[in-house]
């Protein structure tokens, strides 16, 4: 019921901002009746759980995003560094991140993680066997092989969030 | 005339434009499918954060921050998005027995048979 009204809140705060007419009553309520509707669907779709409405996330996401920003902008300007010699500086190679984090959540946000930093690209998503990551570089595999972002994404994962996907797996 | 503001903006979009023909350069140039999508990610995060922030320089110097939120929902969107595109052409490449040219297998041979 709280992850249903956090929803709300979000949505209607994502309305006020993309609209930005605020002295329309009709579209006030239009706005507020749209909000309340897509709640409302959510609810009987059964996606408002700790994967559609990540509330638990908190801080740590916000506190998470700058980071994987910077690292993203390093990233890049690797890969673009290596894509302008006249012979392309690469050296390609698959490795497989043993994921650290507890919950399918944390696991998706760490494989979006690597794809989103050019130079890495996860491929495979398994539960046994880890992630199966193609990188530009051996550079940058050894990178991935240094665990800093996989710890980082476990680190995301508040006991709550645990308990929670635990929860939502046996109703 | 030309103010800070344009003069920024100009930079971050023409350089965004830049980083745009350096992704589309690298996806002609490399070799495999695979590492075309590396080049192919320049455009997706680094170009597409320099383009919008052009745009955004502007309508924040002028106060109209609602603008500037738009942009931000935009590149928040794209790049939720856009790994997910990536992971898909990957995921899809691999199993489609579409085999990686590689200098370096660090998998112990487990990365083909997956």
């Amino acid at each position: 019921m709280g992850r249903a009204l956090g929803l709300l809140v979000f949505l209607a705060a994502t309305w006020l901002l993309l609209s930005g007419i605020y002295d329309h009553s009709l579209l006030f309520w239009l706005g507020a009746a749209s909000c309340l509707l897509c709640v409302l669907v959510s609810w009987r779709m059964d996606v408002v759980d700790h994967e559609g409405t990540p509330l638990e996330l908190g801080w740590r996401i916000i506190a998470y995003w700058p980071w994987l920003f910077i690292e993203i902008v390093k990233a890049n300007i690797d890969v673009i560094r290596r894509l302008l010699r006249a012979n392309p500086d690469i050296s390609p190679t698959l490795v497989r991140s043993q994921t650290m984090q507890r919950t399918d959540l944390g696991r998706v946000i760490y494989a979006n993680s690597i794809t989103l930093t050019p130079g890495t690209l996860s491929i495979d998503i398994d539960d046994g066997k880890g992630i199966l990551v193609h990188a530009l570089s051996r550079e940058g595999a050894e990178g991935v092989l240094s665990d800093d972002m996989n710890r980082r994404c476990a680190g995301l994962e508040s006991d709550r969030l645990h308990r929670r996907a635990q929860e939502d797996q046996t109703p | 005339m030309m103010d800070w503001p344009v003069i920024a903006s100009g930079v971050l979009v023409i350089s965004g434009a830049f980083l745009t023909i350096v992704g589309a350069y690298g996806t002609l140039r490399l070799p495999d499918i695979y590492t075309r999508l590396h080049a192919a990610s320049i455009t997706d995060t680094l170009a597409t954060f320099l383009i919008l922030a052009g745009l955004a320089v502007p309508s924040l110097v002028a106060g109209e921050w609602l603008i500037a939120v738009k942009l931000l929902f935009v590149l928040i969107f794209l790049w939720f998005t856009s790994p997910i595109a990536s992971y898909s052409i990957g995921h899809a490449a691999f199993f489609a027995a579409q085999k990686p040219k590689l200098d370096h297998d660090l998998t112990d041979g487990e990365g083909g048979t997956a």
